[in-house]
């Protein structure tokens, strides 16, 4: 039972947007541009950003449906999602996003747990400006996401392969024009 | 010097926001949704909930914007945000708002940390859910500015003139991108 009254049947943060479509709106287009709109980070590297803050903030539901995005885009498996959460750096990911993910752990402590030579480094390995800040501003995104989801004590579906299949769905659809209560 | 080339001489979030205007504007008009629409809180008491979260976070841009748009809200009782940036009780503070400063400080350090207890005794002094989730949907965004804002190690003003002008301004004019003030 979540802290509020939310419409029912909704799991993760699908209830409290439904309780506020006032905020959900703000949420959901800042969502749509970070994530999915044109970038020169992939859209599958910007989801490993999302579900790796999520699974540093212990977030289940988060950490599941941007992870169940995440192997869409990438073409892998949960398995594989797991293992960047632990171990990014045995992974084959790219110098650059593996230059990336330590700054979103950062950020996820803290704003100024960035260390200019976290940003020197992924500079060096090719990154530019703009998706260093896209990463800073994901992290911080779901920092806010998370808390929003477990703050009010809401409830997530337990099978993992349920993310796995609405990820589908969302990667059509987007973050916005879809139906929340679908 | 920030870690990326915002325009220089712009303070905090706005040099951000100039930044990267497509991410940007949904950033402001959540913040003028949540901190100046329809609410069972008041502004000043909303104003008051994120410079509580800054001030946690540590981030003296966000504490010091918003501990000054408060006390413009607050106007004869602003005394109240010096006592919650700095933990000294007062009567000032009613019950009920205590009782979700106490949520939005436990929305900070992470969503799981807020309990049933916690939400009885708002409820207890009167929170209703309206007042339950902006307060945890404004300590989470907040969660968010304070790290784009530091973590982007962007400018920050220590003249405290510029935070008394920036408090008129937001008690003003709410949170309107700088391209949409030009306009």
């Amino acid at each position: 039972m979540a802290y509020i009254s939310l419409p029912e049947g909704l799991p993760g943060i699908r209830g409290p947007m439904a309780f506020r479509p006032e905020t959900a709106k703000h949420l959901n287009e800042l969502a749509e541009v970070l994530l999915r709109s044109e970038n020169s980070l992939s859209r599958g590297e910007r989801e490993l950003i999302a579900t790796y803050v999520s699974y540093l903030n212990d977030c289940f539901f988060c950490q599941n449906a941007h992870g169940g995005l995440a192997q869409h885009y990438l073409q892998c498996d949960m398995a594989y999602i797991d293992l960047v959460k632990v171990d990014f750096q045995s992974t084959d990911l790219s110098p650059k996003i593996k230059a990336l993910l330590p700054i979103a752990a950062s950020v996820q402590k803290g704003g100024k747990h960035v260390t200019p030579e976290q940003i020197e480094y992924a500079r060096h390995v090719g990154a530019t400006d703009l998706e260093i800040h896209d990463t800073v501003l994901i992290a911080a995104a779901f920092c806010m996401f998370n808390r929003y989801v477990d703050g009010l004590g809401t409830w997530a579906p337990q099978d993992r392969n349920i993310y796995v299949e609405r990820a589908k769905w969302r990667a059509d659809e987007g973050y916005v024009n879809f139906d929340l209560y679908k | 010097m920030a870690h990326i080339a915002v325009p220089e001489g712009v303070p905090g979030i706005r040099s951000l926001v100039m930044f990267r205007p497509e991410t940007g504007q949904h950033l402001y008009a959540l913040a003028q949704v949540l901190l100046r629409g329809d609410s069972p809180l008041s502004e000043a008491e909303r104003e008051l909930i994120a410079t509580h979260v800054s001030a946690r976070n540590n981030c003296k841009f966000c504490r010091d914007s918003h501990a000054a748009a408060a006390r413009e809200l607050f106007g004869e009782s602003r005394y109240i945000v010096d006592c919650v940036i700095n933990d000294v009780p007062t009567r000032l503070i009613s019950p009920k708002l205590n009782a979700l400063l106490n949520i939005a400080a436990k929305v900070q350090v992470n969503g799981k940390e807020v309990t049933e207890e916690d939400i009885a005794e708002a409820r207890h002094f009167g929170a209703v859910d309206r007042d339950i989730h902006d307060t945890v949907l404004i300590a989470a965004t907040f969660s968010l500015f304070n790290r784009y804002v530091d973590g982007l190690d962007s400018l920050t003003p220590n003249d405290p003139e510029a935070y008394a002008e920036m408090g008129v301004r937001l008690s003003k004019n709410g949170y309107v991108t700088a391209q949409k003030q030009k306009e």
